[in-house]
């Protein structure tokens, strides 16, 4: 229910009319033609989930008690805007995709550069670190929580005895923190397969010529390595946030949203709303609140990127 | 304003020397081309001096300091690459101050410095565009305002015009002898082009296989290649061969046979005895056409250039070149009667080693400096 809505402007029904040098139009009629059925079913695949979800924005509708049902007016909505709970979702899906973004750009860069040099076993090392991506995220997020931070079982708590420190219960002391670093884990090796690739594509001569112009490693990085990547890390930025902005499966398995509504979410309250309170009115106008937030970012986020992609 | 001196360098990649001991020596000012086919570590040589690649044995030495074990940034060299290896996202003039950025020159100091390197090249409508927007021979030259901007001991130019269509190599080529003098700097240029070789260089410097046939003015290989390859390399169109019997050898000429009839050629022929084989090597625009000469073929291919004719001949299982005057009304298949002076002739031995010849050619130690030096202060 929250993907963040590509602009519609990006489909361009009528290009103007233009003439070949043969004399052909191109355009009008006959591109409409054979666009059509392509957009058509995009249009329907979109406006039919997200008709039905307005529509039931403005209606009660409670599967608990179907006596309670007809037009609701902004009821829906003023219920939500004034539930603080709302508030406190919305800032831990900033929170959330926010440092997810931070960690596995950065991480990645790093990582990326790192895994750019020669050294004995690359193949495999390169093979190994880009793993976590293929993993469910379900799976890995319950590797997570009963193997490595799991109070007594995991390895991490192990790890803590060891050291003679005080084991960390993550998911109840640090909940959100928990899932920023499990879900940090899955995407790093997204990004750095995406910079990899791309750090790879750096001319070589442009490096020795930095060094020969008195550029250390880290001038190399910075001056060289990174305005190389800038378009490779806003494409990985727009695709990560797509996803990150939608993150539940994690939340699901690990800490179901608590305690409280630590790491709670919108999705996570979106599916509260709908599945554990039965108020489908309710988590439907959840649910338009979320697209409208998510296109304020996609719109932003697209300008930027397709400002980046351009020079 | 720097001497460069190599002695005795070797380059081992993984087991496979690719440079086998080569020993330099570039002068003050000397504009030094390194040429060669392709793959006879000409380029590996240039990154040696340059610091981008290690050496594994010998000396590199600027102006008698060994400089093997000091980084590339740190021996006071400017390379220009053949991709040009501008920074794409920088504007013409950070990429010009780059490097003075990096040493953390103050910005008006450094505005000023890539503004007098602009100037030299003309490029200073051009300072705020990036790289993308400029055409090939402009960023060819802000390649060049990079380097000149970090006003190093010695330019190192790897092929650089080598990316450029012909009209504007020609335009280049000679920008860069103007720049030689202006800056009069030392320069090293690689190229594969004999032709950049022979019009830039003081000293030319001949590789193949990682070793060194033959240093000399272009003159000095043009007329006097010391073995065979240099006599084929050196020279457009190539230089023909023809194995020959010796008539008659001492240290005053060697006779040879030729089908029309013998020949004496004005070498050092001693060691040489009558009956042994040896290659005759004349250059096509030494032979010409002659009713009367001692040797003949049917033409194959012609060339018309306008200004020469290339003939291309087949005799036998032998083939000849002979470039001819632009006028000749030939025709493919004529069979046409030809000669050559004797003292243009070259004598290789076996082993592709040439014989000394017994003149000097007068030309021979002119270099792109004494061509600059007009005739009136000569005295003449």
């Amino acid at each position: 229910m929250i993907r963040p809505h590509f602009p519609t402007r990006f489909l361009q029904w009528g290009t103007p009319m233009r003439e070949r040098t043969s004399g052909r139009t191109v355009g009008g009629f006959r591109n409409l033609f054979l666009q059509g059925p392509a957009v058509t079913l995009l249009l329907l695949w979109m406006l039919v989930p997200l008709g039905m979800t307005l529509w039931f924005s403005f209606q009660r509708y409670n599967l608990i008690n179907p006596m309670i049902s007809g037009f609701a007016g902004w009821d829906n909505y003023t219920y939500l805007l004034t539930d603080p709970a709302l508030w406190t979702a919305m800032g831990n899906t900033l929170l959330l995709v926010g440092w997810v973004l931070a960690i596995s750009v950065i991480g990645g860069t790093l990582l990326a550069v790192l895994f750019q040099q020669e050294f004995f076993g690359r193949g495999i090392a390169r093979l190994l670190v880009i793993a976590p991506f293929f993993v469910m995220p379900t799976v890995g997020a319950l590797v997570w929580k009963n193997m490595l931070m799991h109070p007594v079982n995991g390895v991490f708590a192990w790890l803590s005895n060891l050291l003679g420190l005080p084991v960390i219960d993550w998911f109840s002391s640090m909940p959100l923190t928990s899932i920023i670093i499990i879900v940090s884990w899955q995407w790093m090796p997204f990004a750095l397969l995406i910079l990899l690739t791309a750090i790879q594509s750096l001319d070589d001569d442009q490096v020795e010529a930095a060094r020969m112009d008195g550029a250390g490693p880290l001038a190399i990085f910075w001056f060289i390595t990174l305005p190389h990547l800038k378009r490779a890390i806003s494409v990985v930025i727009m695709i990560e946030m797509i996803f990150l902005l939608t993150i539940f499966a994690e939340i699901f398995v690990t800490t179901s949203g608590g305690p409280g509504l630590a790491s709670t979410n919108l999705a996570y309250f979106i599916y509260i709303r709908a599945l554990l309170d039965f108020d489908v009115g309710g988590a439907s106008a959840g649910g338009v609140i979320a697209i409208i937030l998510a296109n304020i970012v996609a719109i932003f986020l697209i300008r930027t990127v397709a400002k980046n992609l351009e020079t | 304003m720097a001497t460069l001196q190599l002695n005795n360098i070797v380059k081992d990649f993984g087991g496979t020397q690719v440079i086998k001991g080569v020993d330099l020596e570039v002068k003050d000012r000397e504009f030094v081309v390194f040429v060669g086919p392709s793959g006879c570590g000409k380029s590996t040589l240039m990154r040696m001096i340059a610091g981008l690649e290690s050496t594994t044995s010998g000396d590199i030495s600027i102006d008698g300091q060994r400089i093997n074990d000091v980084g590339p940034a740190d021996r006071g060299l400017a390379m220009v690459f053949q991709s040009y290896a501008l920074y794409p996202h920088m504007t013409v003039e950070d990429n010009m101050g780059f490097s003075l950025r990096l040493a953390k020159v103050k910005k008006a100091e450094r505005r000023e410095k890539v503004l007098a390197a602009a100037r030299i090249l003309q490029l200073e409508p051009l300072l705020d565009r990036k790289p993308r927007a400029l055409s090939g021979g402009q960023r060819q030259r802000v390649a060049i305002g990079r380097a000149i901007v970090r006003n190093p001991s010695i330019f190192l130019f790897d092929e650089p015009l080598s990316n450029l269509d012909a009209a504007l190599r020609v335009q280049m080529r000679i920008e860069l002898a103007r720049l030689h003098e202006e800056l009069d700097a030392t320069m090293i240029y690689v190229t594969h082009d004999q032709i950049e070789a022979m019009t830039m260089a003081d000293k030319i410097v001949v590789l193949q296989d990682g070793l060194v046939e033959q240093i000399g003015s272009p003159m000095e290989l043009y007329h006097h290649p010391c073995n065979r390859f240099v006599a084929g390399f050196i020279g457009s169109p190539k230089m023909n061969f023809l194995d020959v019997e010796v008539r008659e050898a001492s240290s005053e000429g060697i006779d040879v046979a030729l089908p029309g009839g013998d020949c004496r050629v004005p070498v050092d022929g001693s060691g040489i005895s009558a009956g042994d084989t040896l290659t005759l090597g004349i250059r096509p625009e030494h032979l010409k056409l002659d009713d009367e000469g001692p040797l003949t073929g049917k033409i194959v291919v012609i060339e018309r250039l306008g200004g020469v004719t290339s003939l291309y001949l087949e005799h036998g299982d032998s083939e000849w070149i002979l470039v001819a005057d632009g006028d000749v009304a030939h025709r493919v298949h004529d069979q046409v009667r030809f000669s050559f002076d004797p003292t243009c002739g070259h004598l290789f031995k076996g082993d592709g080693e040439a014989l000394n010849h017994l003149h000097r050619h007068p030309l021979v130690d002119i270099d792109r400096k004494q061509n600059r030096v007009s005739s009136a202060s000569d005295g003449q």
